[in-house]
C-alpha cells in the first residue's frame, strides 16, 4: 500500500526529519532509467518523489529542467511513458509519487483515463505549474474522486487573499516557491524567505514543502526551519546529466545521501 | 472609449469557453494587478485623453483607408484597405504597444520587457519605452532574428536590448517563453507588454481594447467614403491582434462577414504550417484555453510560415469563441499564394505589404471570383519594408 502524502509527512515529522522530495524528469537521462532511479532514490532517503512530464515550453523551469525535459522528448517520452515508468516503479518501491507538469498534457490525456492509470500506478497526487486554484477547479474534482491529491503553490509575489485560497484549495502539501524567478539552482536562499514561508503558515494546517532553488544540504538544513518539506529538482538534474546505467544509480543514491544529513532536524520544530 | 470589461464574457476572463489565466502562481498578482490598473486607466479621462492624443500626433491616427483602385477593376470588386502599414513604425502593433506602454509607466513600472515574431511588436515597444524614457528588453527567436534583422537593428538603434532565445523552434512561441521566464524572477520592477490578443487573462482582453481603435475607424470610415458597411472585413491571424482589432468594430453588424486568414505555410497536408484555427484542436498554451497546433500527447508543434509574425501554434481565445459560434470564419492561404499577393500588391496599387497581411489578400485574390459585386475590407496591417530579404531571396532576386 502506497503511503498519502499526509502520512509521509507524519512520518517525517515523527522522525524529526526534514520531508525529502526529489525531483527527477521521466525518461532522463536515458529512456529508461525512470523506475531504478526511482528505486535507488527511496532507498537511499526520499520520503516523495516528483516526477516530472516533460512538456515543450515549460515556462516555469529555468535551463537545467528545460534541457533534462528536450532529452526526454526527444527520446519520445510521453504521459503514457511516464504512467508506465511510474507502474514499473511498484515492483521495486512502495515510495509515494508526484506527477508534476504543465496542464496541456494531462488536459489532452483525459481526465477518466489520468486518474485511473495514475492512481493503479503508485500516484498519490499532482503538481501543475501553470495551474493556479481558480483553473483548477474540474481538475481538483477529478483527482478527488480517484483519491489523488492536488498542491497548489504558494508563492512570495502571492497576496494574503491568494495564500488563503492556495491553502484552502491544496491537498496533501502546500508547495511554497521560495524565489521569484524559475527553477533551478541559486547558491544562497533569499532573506525575505522566513516571513514568507511564516506568512503561508498563517493560512493552512496542511504541511508546506519548499522548492526553486533549493540545492544542497545546508539549504535543506535552513528551510527545514520553516517547513516540513524541501523539494530539489534541478541540482539532481545537473548531477544526472550526461550519465548513464549504473553510474546514474550511483550519482543519484550519493546526491540523496548527501542531502538527507540537511534533512535531520536538531532544532526544535516550529510546527507539527 | 472603452467597453467595460466582464461584459464580453460570462466568466472573469473568458470568451465563452476560452482564455483564463493558466499562469504561474508567481504572477497572478500581478496579473490581476494590471488587469485593476487597466480598467481604472479605460474610466479615466486623463488617461484616455493621453493615449488618444498620443495616437494622433505621434503614431498618426485615424489611418486612412484606401479604396484599391485598380486591384478593385481587376477582381470586379470594391476593395478597400485600411493602412495601418502607414501608423509610426509601420504596422498596427504601435496602437497596443503605446497603450501598454502608458499603463506600464502609470503602475509605476520602469522596465519593460516584450517578446517578438516578425519584429514589429518589438519596434512598436521599443518606440514607445524610448518616448516614455523606460528601460526596454526585447525577447526574440533566434531564427526570427535571422529572417527579420531590419528591424533587429531598428530596436537596437532605438535604445532597446534584443535578447536572442534559442530554445525550441527559436521563433515567437519560444521568445514568449523566454519572455515569460523575465517577468517571474523580475516581476516587481517589470511591466511585460505582450503583442498579441493571446496570452492570460488580462492581455486578451486589454490588447484587444488597444487595437479597436482600428475597427472603430475603419466602420465610420467606409460610411463615410463608401456609402455603406463592407460585405467581408478581411484580416490575417497569427496571434490574432490585428484582425481582433477590424473584427470588433464590426462584430454587431452580422450582414459583415468577418475572414480571418492563417498561414497555410507550405500546405495543410505538409504539416508545416501556423494555421491553428484552422487544423489545431482545443489546448492550454501561454496562459489561455484556446485552439492550439500540438501532438496528440499535448506537446505544442513546431510551426512554419514564411511570415514569422504568423509563426505561431497559439491563438487568441477571442478568435476561438467566434469560430465556434460561427461569426468569423477562419481560412488559410499558403506562403506561395502569400508571395504572390505581396508581388501583385506592389504593382496594381504601390504599395509594399508585409508578408502578414499579404495573407489577407491572398485569399481575397483566390476568391476574387466568388466576391465579384462585393465590398472587401482588408485590414493591411503593416508595411514590407522588413520583409524585402525574405521576398526577395524567395522570388530569386537576390
Amino acid at each position: 500500500m502506497v503511503a498519502t502524502i499526509a502520512d509521509t509527512f507524519r512520518r517525517a515529522a515523527q522522525a524529526r526529519r526534514t520531508a525529502l522530495i526529489p525531483y527527477v524528469t521521466v525518461g532522463f537521462p536515458e529512456l529508461n532509467c525512470t523506475p531504478g532511479l526511482i528505486a535507488t532514490l527511496a532507498a537511499y532517503g526520499a520520503d516523495l518523489i516528483e516526477l516530472g512530464v516533460p512538456f515543450s515550453d515549460p515556462t516555469a523551469d529555468g535551463p537545467v529542467i528545460q534541457h533534462s525535459g528536450q532529452v526526454a522528448l526527444r527520446a519520445g517520452v510521453t504521459l503514457e511513458h511516464c504512467l508506465a515508468a511510474a507502474a514499473a516503479s511498484r515492483k521495486l518501491t512502495d515510495v509515494p509519487l508526484v506527477l508534476m507538469g504543465y496542464y496541456n498534457p494531462f488536459l489532452q490525456f483525459g481526465w477518466d483515463r489520468l486518474m485511473s492509470r495514475a492512481a493503479a500506478a503508485g500516484v498519490v497526487g499532482f503538481i501543475v505549474p501553470d495551474l493556479p486554484p481558480e483553473e483548477g477547479v474540474e481538475f481538483s474534482e477529478q483527482a478527488a474522486a480517484k483519491g489523488l491529491d492536488v498542491v497548489f503553490m504558494a508563492a512570495p509575489t502571492s497576496s494574503d487573499q491568494r495564500l488563503n485560497l492556495v491553502g484552502r484549495k491544496s491537498r496533501g502539501f502546500v508547495y511554497c516557491v521560495t524565489v521569484k524567478g524559475v527553477t533551478g539552482q541559486r547558491r544562497e536562499l533569499s532573506p525575505e524567505l522566513p516571513a514568507f514561508l511564516a506568512r503561508v503558515r498563517c493560512f493552512t494546517k496542511l504541511p508546506l514543502a519548499a522548492g526553486f532553488g533549493i540545492s544542497s544540504a545546508g539549504h535543506v538544513q535552513e528551510v527545514g526551519r520553516y517547513v516540513d518539506g524541501a523539494v530539489v529538482g534541478s541540482a539532481l538534474m545537473a548531477a544526472l546529466d550526461g550519465t548513464t546505467g549504473d553510474v546514474t544509480l550511483e550519482v543519484a543514491a550519493s546526491f540523496i545521501g548527501e542531502l538527507s544529513k540537511g534533512a535531520v532536524r536538531s532544532d526544535p520544530l516550529g510546527a507539527s | 472609449m472603452v467597453t467595460e470589461a466582464g461584459t464580453t464574457t460570462e466568466r472573469r476572463g473568458y470568451f465563452g469557453a476560452y482564455g483564463g489565466q493558466y499562469a504561474s502562481e508567481l504572477l497572478i498578482d500581478v496579473l490581476n494587478a494590471i488587469e485593476t490598473a487597466f480598467l481604472e486607466a479605460c474610466r479615466d479621462p486623463g488617461f484616455q485623453s493621453r493615449l488618444r492624443d498620443l495616437l494622433q500626433h505621434y503614431v498618426g491616427r485615424p489611418t486612412p483607408i484606401y479604396r484599391a483602385g485598380r486591384l478593385s477593376e481587376r477582381l470586379g470588386i470594391a476593395l478597400y484597405l485600411k493602412r495601418e502599414d502607414l501608423a509610426h513604425t509601420g504596422a498596427h502593433k504601435i496602437n497596443n504597444a503605446l497603450g501598454q506602454v502608458l499603463l506600464a509607466e502609470r503602475m509605476g513600472r520602469r522596465r519593460i520587457i516584450a517578446e517578438t515574431g516578425a519584429g514589429m511588436h518589438g519596434v512598436a515597444t521599443a518606440t514607445a519605452a524610448a518616448m516614455l524614457g523606460l528601460e526596454c528588453i526585447v525577447y526574440m527567436g533566434s531564427e526570427d532574428i535571422r529572417r527579420q534583422n531590419a528591424n533587429v537593428q531598428r530596436m537596437r538603434l532605438l535604445g532597446a536590448e534584443v535578447r536572442a532565445v534559442d530554445t525550441g523552434s527559436k521563433t515567437l512561441k519560444d521568445a514568449i517563453n523566454e519572455a515569460m521566464r523575465d517577468w517571474a524572477a523580475n516581476v516587481d520592477t517589470t511591466f511585460y507588454v505582450f503583442g498579441t490578443v493571446a496570452g492570460p487573462h488580462p492581455f486578451p482582453l486589454m490588447v484587444r481594447e488597444f487595437q479597436s481603435v482600428i475597427g472603430r475607424e475603419a466602420r465610420l470610415q467606409m460610411l463615410e467614403m463608401a456609402g455603406s458597411l463592407p460585405s467581408h472585413v478581411v484580416a490575417c491571424v497569427g496571434g490574432g491582434s490585428n484582425a481582433m482589432g477590424i473584427f470588433v468594430g464590426f462584430l454587431e453588424d452580422a450582414s459583415v462577414r468577418l475572414i480571418g486568414v492563417e498561414a497555410g505555410g507550405h500546405g495543410l497536408a505538409t504539416g508545416e504550417h501556423a494555421a491553428t484555427l484552422v487544423a489545431g484542436t482545443v489546448g492550454v498554451l501561454h496562459g489561455a484555453r484556446t485552439y492550439v497546433l500540438q501532438t496528440l500527447d499535448g506537446q505544442i508543434r513546431e510551426t512554419h510560415s514564411i511570415s514569422a509574425g504568423l509563426d505561431y501554434p497559439g491563438v487568441g481565445p477571442e478568435h476561438s469563441a467566434l469560430k465556434d459560434s460561427g461569426r468569423a470564419h477562419y481560412v488559410t492561404v499558403t506562403d506561395q499564394e502569400a508571395l504572390e499577393a505581396f508581388q501583385t500588391l506592389a504593382r496594381f496599387e504601390g504599395i509594399l505589404p508585409a508578408l502578414e497581411p499579404s495573407h489577407a489578400l491572398a485569399w481575397i485574390l483566390r476568391e476574387a471570383s466568388s466576391l465579384k459585386e462585393s465590398c472587401v475590407l482588408m485590414n493591411l496591417s503593416g508595411r514590407g519594408d522588413k520583409d524585402m530579404p525574405t521576398v526577395l531571396r524567395a522570388l530569386g532576386m537576390e
